[in-house]
This record gives structure tokens, C-alpha cells and sequence, in this order.
């Protein structure tokens, strides 16, 4: 038995609207840039992938219940109300082909925010029952289980126990009055746990007090993925309890892109109320360190190496300046891909893209557009602060047999400290 | 005058020289836009012409009418032609007066019966047959009785083509043109306030020549009235240009710019005034530095200011402006609250979203 | 009703109905959609909001270098008819008299040959903005009616103006009023379609800037 119904859905877009939301759809003037912006749309050329065309139900909501002649047409019969076909019909718009990167956002002449409408649109989407299967998946492991992925605290204890023989090194858990609280992602978890080894060797020579926490560990939001802000907030509140818990003074939020969006911007007003903590990201933590002198590193990195910005980290997130810094510190040879920067190309799989399977072929197609960009400036490696744009890149550099690894910037960072 | 006299016979008869006539014919066939094949044309038409009856009505009018006829600055052919149509009655000019007067139009009337040239200056009130007589006859009688033998209505200056003056607001006599009246008659309008003496004697000259001219919608001879002011008008360029006197007296005002800004009619005035011009071509008003007034259209005097320009609004939009955005404050305050209420009731209508509200029951 | 009638009545009455009406109108939909509100943000701020809006409200104008090379010709040709417009509207004396009966002040304008030209321009821009409108796949999927109906109301001043200016097909009279009166129907129109971006775009660009500059990033 399920609660999923079209009027809740309906009802869900209709609370989503606000003013910004009604600014923005008044001022559409169909021009299609927001098409131009989009990889989805420039990696197949399909209208339907045109951004603003993936919020037509929240437009079809806003005309008919917050304009005067929408609300007066529709009672008269003169315009077609939402339908659940109409939801049915846009599953594949609102989520298989949106990462909510937010170029699009950046591009609209009139000055639209459309991802911040997609993200909307996802509210009514999942209450209605239309969100896709691999991320109802991901929810319902995530509320029940604590990780999307399914990683329990015997697997992250096991890879702690990993790092601390690898890397001679103590991993403090659950110490309370710890400055820091990092959060990790079970794609970190599982895949790169190296990234565990390096915060612990960073911070142990840069001298901070930091722990994990056994009770909340998950960075990953299954709930701002799927758009359900009720589910979010639960996994947001059992990070506020353990980092109250433990009293720290900050929470980190490790490299993954929409658990940085999750927990820093979307956090307090889930759960409602502001936090009694800062919330950082890794890479602000180590860009405070290099700037405070820190972090010693040696023998900087020869390599050509270029940067990926994850979109929530970078353009949704504002963290851009920091990378940069810090690979300019162990690079010798950083070269900028073109558009690099605030404006840089999603990788094609946030947001839960790479959690839908029915997604899979177009993902990776959107990977001939990060393609064009390294094939301007042929770099040796990729470095990122996102894992799920890691793993995406490293699929998408596999079928196009580019060897081209994709690097860690706080692994690499850690790989040239000067220890002891 | 002797009635039966040709026009050629009676010039002859004042020493009128044939070159002189051949020169009038060119100067009228020019001024109707003809082609020099029609000079000899209107020659021959001229000289055989026999001075028909010319029965001039005057009503509500301020005989301007009459003195731009009549304003010829020396012995012009306009004159000796005027002398060749046998003028049976006139107010102002006609030497009898009284009942002798009447007595001679009203033979003119039985005599010509049918082939007479009615002219018409003046309005004529319907609001009250009393508010304008003559000998006791009111206008609307006089013009009736008068139409009913004419040949053809000439109505001469803006009050009888269109009702003029007197036809301005509040128009308290129920001042009406003589078309407003006459249904059943070929009426020629040539308005004007007053029209241009040549003009009007061309257009008599045009009726003996060719009969009844091509009229334009207000009934207007096109040949005099086919061109606006602004399309002959030659401060055009500067208009072209956009160099406009913004008052009457500053320097573009003394450099002959434009008079768009104070009010000119000219875009939507129709007359020979540019080409023509006044007083044997002397000047005119835009050449004076006035604004055209558009006095020979219909309601000149109430189409909104002689010094509004046409581009600007004829009422006080301040008003209505304020009026709007008052309105849509109230309005949008009333609506948005609506919406917001909408707004509120969703969200306290909201649900929470659990893991096992995702699914749709299948 | 007379020519003469038709002028005034389009100068006059209709005039005030359209100017009240696009008035209201763009000012209920301000209401509209500031009635709607916005939560407040409980996350703690890395920039400034209101830097941001005004940040984003400005810099939108300019596109960034790889949207020009993609949208190049959306953006050139809406470029030349908005300038165009702006022109022509705002720089033609005849024109500029309206806006000083209307608001008290006044400003110099172009020479009108030159206002002529730009007006020739701008239907041009626009006529190409209509066949890529029909043309390019995007936006034969997003247009509807609206668009279209946008379009007309906008070029039929432009044309019905240069006709009015250069005095071609109608008489005087008419010229003048077919052109009022087509501006009256596109003032009409404006709150009711996308016209209205003319002025919600200042709130969107704000709501968009102010959102990015909360976390430090100018959009």
C-alpha cells in the first residue's frame, strides 16, 4: 500500500511556487538558450531536452492557480488541468535528463533559475509516485539502512581499519568536542576510501581535531536526488544530531556534490532551523590550511593535470576558487579545460542520474561533452572533488579508451604532504 | 453684363489679349495637375462658355468665404472670369438689396431652371430654423427651395462643407453642412477657413470646363484637395530630418524648422495651401511660422488643440495613469491575497512524504 | 465613424483604456508574484543577496562567450530588435511628445531619418527572428500561439509607423491612427503575454543573483 497519489502530487507543486518561481516563468520569452546550456540537449540535439520544457507541469500549476486568467481559464474550461499521463509523460525530462548542474541557469537572458525549478518540479513529481526506480531505491535504503548504496557501519569500519594499517594512522570516531565532523559518501566508502587515509594524514600534520561519527556517517541525499524534502530532512537531521551529539564546531561535507548542496544550503531550512555549527566543504578546510601555511607538500606533480568542477560544489555551491588554489600548490602543470570555472559542464550524472538506470545510455552520452573539453587541452589526468563525477568520467573515458586517470584533489593533496 | 454673352466675347470686349487668356489656361490646367494637351481643351471649353446662372446663398458664415474670392490683389483673370458667370445673387456683392434682392434671385431660380450653379457659403442651424433667416425665409428653406432647381451645390469654405464654426462644441445652433442636407444633388465641397481664391475659382473653372470633378470621400475636388500639407509642405525636410521649432519664437523657429511640436496639422490636412499659397502665392501659414490649423477638414476646431502635436494624446493621461496603477494595486492586493491563501492551504494540506509514499500502487 | 473621428477617438478615450489597462495590469502581476513570497533562508550566508541581485540584474545583458557562439544568432538578432525598439520608441521626437505629456519630462532624440533607418532594421531583425522561431527545432517545440501572437503586435507598430513616417498606402488621418492604435493593442497585450518579461525580468534576474550571491557566486 502506498500513499503516492496524483493530488498529493498536485498539491506538493502548488506549496513548491514562490515568488522567485512566479518571476521566472512571467518572464520566459521562449527564446531556447537555456537548450544551448544543457549537455543533454547539445549531446542529442532533442528538443524535449530543452530545460525550460522539463518544468512545464510547474508552469501548468503556476498559470492555473496563481495567475488570474490561468485560474479564470481553467475554471472555465478553457485550458487542460494537470493530469497524472502529463507527470507519466515527464519522468524521463525532470530527471533522467537533469543533473539540476544549473548552466542553464546561468545562461537565461530574462534571468531564470531553472534548476532551482526542476528541483521543485521533483517535489510534485515523487509524491505523485513518478519518480524512477533506482532512486525510490536509494531513498528507501538511505532512510532505512543509512546509505544509499547500502553500506552499513561494519563496511565503513572496515575501511577504516584499511586506512589506519595503510597509512599507520588513527581514525578518530565519535570523539566528542572534535572541531570537525566529516561526512563521507558511500561512494567514498566503497570505491575510493583512500579519501579516508588522506583527510586522517592531512589533518593529523595540519594539527586538527576532527572524528566520524558512527551514528551518521551518509553525506549522500537520497532525498534532494529524488525531490522529496521531507525525506531529505530526515537524513539532514541525523547529521544536526550527531554533530550536536558530539558538540563540534563544524561539519565537513566530503567530496560529493549534492551532499555539499544538501547539507550547507538546502540543511537548515529542511529541518527548519539554522544550524548551531558551521558546515564546510573539505576543500575550504584545506584552502583555509594552505593559506594558514599549514600544509607542507613536496615534489609538486608533473603531470598535465586539469580540473572538473562538480556543479554543486562550484556553480551551485560557490567553492571555486579554493581547487584552483590548492592545485596550484601541488601542481607544476594545472591547466584550465575551456569554460572552466562557474561555468563548467555538468559530468553528466549528479542528481541522480547515475542512481536511474533507465538513464544509463543517455549519460553516457552526455560524456562526448566533457570529451570535447579534454580533447581541447589533452591532459594527463582529471582531478575532481565530486566521487559520483569520478566514477561517471572514468565510465565515459572507458568507452571512448582515453587513459586518462581521474585523481582525487584531496588524495592528491595528501599524496604530497611532507610526513613525518 | 449681358447673360447671353460668351465668356471669349466678354474678355474680348475688356482687353483681355488672347495670350493673356491662353496664359490663364495654362496656369489653371497646371494648377489641377493636367497635362499641357488640356490647355487648348479648357481654351475652347472657356470661350464658349456662356455665363451661367450663379446663385450664391450665404448663411451661418462670416463671409470670409467671400472676401478670399474676392481678394485679388490687382485686375486678375480670376476677377473677369468671376464676372463671366452671371452672379444672380449675392449678399455682399449684388448692388440690390430687400425685397428687390429676393425678387431677383427668385427669377434667376424660375429662368435657369435646373442649370443654375448653387453656391453655398455659411452653415445652416437645425436646432431652430429661426436661429438664421433671411428676408424672413429661414436657411434650411432657402437652401431646399434653391437646391431643388440647381444644377449642381458648390459648397464654398469649411461651415458649409462640413458645418465649420458653428458646428464646434457645443455647436448650440445644431449647425449642419450642406450635404448633411442635400441627398439628391451633386455637391462639391471646397473647404477651407476660408479656401484659397484660386482655388475656389478653379474649381469653378474645372466645373464649366469638365463638369463635376473627381471628389475624394468628403466630397472634396481632388485635383485641389489630393495632396496633404505635410506631403508639399517645404519645411518636409526638416521634419524628414527631426529639426522642430519648440516654440514660436527660439532658433529653430528662426531657422524655419518644422512645426510639428507646436501643433502642426498638416500630416492630416488636405488643401493646396503649400503649393498654392495665399494672397497670389505670397506665403502661407507655415511659411509664416504658424501651425497649420487643418481647416479644411471636417471639426478642425475640435480635433484636439491647435498646438497639440498629432503624435500626443488629445486627453490628460496623467490621470488614467494613475488610475491604472491605483487599480492594479488594489486589484493585485486583492488577487495575490487570494493566491497566497491558495498557497497557504497547499502547504497546510501538505503530507509528509515517507519511503513507502514513493511507489504508485500498480 | 469619420477619419477624423477614428483619430481622435484612438488619441483620446482609446489611448486612456490602453494606458490604464497595461498600468493595472503589469501591476497586478508585480503583486502576483511578490504575494507568493520566499522562505527565508536559514543557512548561514556566504555572500550577499542583495550584491547578487544587482550583480545578476546588470551582467545578464551581456552573455557569456560560449552561449554566444551557440546562440549567436538569438542573441545578435534579439540584440538589434531590442536596441531597435528602443530607438524608435524612445529616441523619435514625435514620440519623446508623448512621453513629456505623459511624465513631465523630456529628452532629445535622434534625427528621424535616422530613427527611419533603425526602423527598417527592426523589422528586419524581427521578420529573421520569426523564421528561426519556425525553423530551429527548439523553438518550433517551445512556441505556441502566444508567441506568435507576440510577434504581430510587436512588428505591426514598426510597420504602420515607418508607414505613418514615409506616408505610404493610407491617408494622413489613417496612418497616424492605424499606428496609435496598434500600439494601443500592443499595450493592451503586454501584462497578459511574455511582453511582461519587459518588466519581471528585473525580478527574476534579482531572485536569480540574489540566490547565487547567498552562496557567493555571481550568476
Amino acid at each position: 500500500m502506498s500513499g503516492a497519489s496524483f493530488e498529493r502530487g498536485y498539491n506538493a507543486l502548488k506549496e513548491q511556487i514562490d515568488a522567485p518561481v512566479a518571476a521566472f516563468l512571467s518572464s520566459c520569452v521562449h527564446c531556447g538558450m537555456c537548450a544551448e546550456a544543457c549537455l543533454f540537449f547539445t549531446e542529442t540535439r532533442d528538443p524535449k531536452y530543452t530545460p525550460i520544457h522539463k518544468v512545464a507541469p510547474l508552469h501548468k500549476v503556476w498559470k492555473q492557480e496563481y495567475t488570474f486568467w490561468g485560474k479564470l481559464g481553467k475554471a472555465l474550461g478553457l485550458s487542460k488541468p494537470l493530469t497524472d499521463q502529463d507527470l507519466t509523460d515527464w519522468e524521463t525530462l525532470v530527471y533522467d535528463s537533469c543533473t539540476m548542474c544549473g548552466r542553464c541557469s546561468m545562461v537565461c537572458p530574462v534571468g531564470n533559475d531553472i534548476a532551482y525549478m526542476i528541483r521543485k518540479t521533483r517535489e510534485g513529481m515523487a509524491a505523485a509516485g513518478h519518480a524512477p526506480e533506482g532512486l525510490i531505491g536509494a531513498a528507501r535504503r538511505s532512510v532505512t539502512i543509512g546509505s544509499p548504496m547500502g553500506v552499513k557501519l561494519p563496511a565503513l569500519q572496515a575501511q577504516i581499519r584499511h586506512m589506519e594499517k595503510e597509512f599507520d594512522i588513527k581514525i578518530p570516531v565519535d570523539v566528542e568536542g572534535a572541531d570537525y565532523l566529516c561526512m563521507l559518501s558511500s561512494m567514498e566508502i566503497m570505491n575510493f576510501p583512500e579519501y579516508i587515509g588522506s583527510i586522517a594524514r592531512i589533518f593529523k600534520q595540519a594539527g586538527v581535531s576532527w572524528t566520524l561519527s558512527s551514528e551518521a556517517f551518509e553525506a549522500t541525499n537520497s532525498g534532494i536526488q529524488i525531490g522529496v524534502s521531507d525525506i531529505a530532512a530526515v537524513l539532514v537531521q541525523r547529521i544536526v544530531d550527531a554533530a550536536e551529539k558530539l558538540k563540534v564546531k563544524a561539519v565537513i561535507s566530503p567530496e560529493c556534490g549534492h551532499a555539499y548542496m544538501a547539507i550547507r544550503w538546502e540543511g537548515p531550512n529542511l529541518v527548519g532551523k539554522q544550524f548551531g555549527f558551521k558546515v564546510v566543504h573539505i576543500l575550504e578546510v584545506l584552502d583555509e590550511l594552505r593559506a594558514e601555511g599549514k600544509l607542507k607538500v613536496r615534489d609538486k606533480e608533473t603531470q598535465k593535470l586539469t580540473y572538473h568542477d562538480p556543479c554543486q560544489i562550484a556553480r551551485r555551491g560557490g567553492v571555486l576558487e579554493q581547487p584552483r588554489n590548492l592545485l596550484n600548490m601541488v601542481a607544476e602543470n594545472f591547466v584550465e579545460m575551456p569554460g572552466a570555472g562557474k561555468m563548467n559542464w555538468c559530468c553528466g550524472a549528479g542528481g541522480g542520474v547515475s542512481s536511474n538506470e533507465r538513464a544509463d545510455e543517455l549519460r553516457l552520452k552526455t560524456f562526448a561533452r566533457k570529451k570535447a573539453q579534454l580533447d581541447a587541452i589533452n591532459p594527463d589526468a582529471v582531478v575532481s572533488a565530486c566521487s559520483n563525477c569520478r566514477i561517471h568520467l572514468e565510465e565515459g573515458l572507458e568507452e571512448y579508451h582515453m587513459d586518462i586517470p581521474l585523481l582525487s584533489l584531496t588524495e592528491t593533496i595528501a599524496e604530497h604532504l611532507i610526513e613525518k | 453684363m449681358k447673360k447671353d454673352q460668351t465668356l471669349g466675347e466678354t474678355l474680348r470686349r475688356q482687353g483681355v489679349s488672347r495670350r493673356s487668356f491662353l496664359k490663364f489656361c495654362a496656369t489653371t490646367a497646371s494648377l489641377m495637375a493636367l497635362p499641357p494637351s488640356m490647355i487648348p481643351v479648357i481654351a475652347a471649353t472657356l470661350e464658349k462658355a456662356r455665363r451661367p446662372s450663379v446663385i450664391w446663398l450665404s448663411f451661418q458664415e462670416c463671409t470670409g468665404c467671400t472676401e478670399s474670392i474676392t481678394r485679388s490683389s490687382s485686375a486678375s483673370i480670376e476677377d473677369l472670369i468671376f464676372n463671366a458667370i452671371s452672379l444672380d445673387y449675392h449678399h455682399t456683392l449684388q448692388a440690390a438689396s430687400g425685397s428687390a434682392a429676393e425678387q431677383a434671385r427668385e427669377t434667376a431660380m424660375q429662368e435657369n431652371h435646373g442649370k443654375y450653379i448653387l453656391v453655398v457659403d455659411g452653415s445652416i442651424p437645425a436646432a431652430n430654423n429661426g436661429y438664421s433667416t433671411i428676408a424672413g425665409i429661414s436657411n434650411f428653406d432657402m437652401l431646399k427651395e434653391a437646391a431643388e432647381g440647381a444644377a449642381a451645390i458648390v459648397a464654398v469654405g469649411s461651415c458649409s462643407s462640413f458645418g465649420g464654426i458653428p458646428h464646434a462644441n457645443p455647436n448650440p445652433t445644431g449647425a449642419v453642412s450642406v450635404s448633411d442636407l442635400i441627398k439628391d444633388k451633386p455637391i462639391v465641397n471646397v473647404p477651407g477657413c476660408p479656401p484659397i481664391p484660386a482655388v475656389i475659382t478653379g474649381v469653378l473653372v474645372q466645373f464649366l470646363t469638365f463638369g463635376l470633378p473627381d471628389l475624394d470621400h468628403l466630397g472634396r475636388p481632388k485635383a485641389f484637395y489630393g495632396q496633404s500639407i505635410h506631403d508639399r509642405c517645404y519645411r518636409r525636410p526638416f521634419y524628414d530630418k527631426g529639426l522642430f521649432a519648440d516654440t514660436f519664437d527660439d532658433e529653430g523657429a528662426r531657422k524655419g524648422w518644422c512645426l510639428y511640436k507646436l501643433g502642426c496639422k498638416g500630416p492630416t490636412t488636405y488643401n493646396a495651401c503649400a503649393t498654392e499659397k495665399w494672397n497670389d502665392g505670397t506665403s502661407f501659414p507655415i511659411q509664416s511660422g504658424h501651425p497649420c490649423l487643418g481647416c479644411s477638414e471636417p471639426d478642425f476646431w475640435d480635433a484636439g488643440s491647435f498646438y497639440r502635436s498629432l503624435s500626443t494624446p488629445t486627453e490628460n493621461i496623467g490621470k488614467a495613469a494613475v488610475y491604472g496603477i491605483g487599480a492594479g494595486l488594489l486589484a493585485g492586493a486583492v488577487v495575490g491575497s487570494v493566491q497566497r491563501a491558495r498557497k497557504q492551504s497547499a502547504v497546510k494540506a501538505h503530507q509528509r512524504v515517507t519511503i513507502d509514499d514513493l511507489d504508485k500502487e500498480s | 465613424m469619420t477619419e477624423a473621428e477614428f483619430l481622435l477617438w484612438v488619441r483620446g478615450p482609446a489611448f486612456n483604456a490602453a494606458l490604464f489597462i497595461m498600468l493595472a495590469g503589469i501591476v497586478v502581476r508585480f503583486v502576483e508574484i511578490l504575494f507568493l513570497g520566499r522562505k527565508t533562508n536559514l543557512a548561514q550566508a556566504r555572500g550577499s543577496e542583495v550584491a547578487g541581485g544587482f550583480y545578476t540584474t546588470w551582467r545578464r545583458m551581456i552573455p557569456d562567450a560560449d552561449s554566444f557562439i551557440r546562440s549567436g544568432f538569438t542573441i545578435i538578432a534579439g540584440y538589434v530588435f531590442h536596441i531597435g525598439l528602443f530607438v524608435v520608441i524612445f529616441l523619435f521626437v514625435p514620440h519623446i511628445l508623448v512621453f513629456e505629456r505623459a511624465l513631465g519630462v523630456s529628452w532629445g532624440g535622434l534625427p528621424s531619418n535616422i530613427v527611419d533607418a533603425t526602423t527598417v532594421v527592426t523589422i528586419v531583425a524581427l521578420v529573421a527572428v520569426l523564421l528561426h522561431r519556425i525553423k530551429d527545432p527548439v523553438l518550433r517545440m517551445l512556441s505556441n500561439a502566444s508567441d506568435y501572437l507576440v510577434w504581430l503586435v510587436t512588428i505591426l507598430p514598426l510597420i504602420t509607423g515607418w508607414m505613418a513616417f514615409n506616408r505610404v498606402g493610407l491617408s494622413g488621418p489613417m496612418l497616424i491612427g492605424i499606428h496609435i492604435l496598434s500600439v494601443e493593442l500592443l499595450m493592451i497585450l503586454f501584462p497578459f503575454t511574455k511582453l511582461s518579461h519587459a518588466f519581471t525580468l528585473f525580478l527574476a534576474r534579482w531572485y536569480n543573483g540574489a540566490i547565487a550571491g547567498y552562496k557567493g557566486v555571481r550568476s
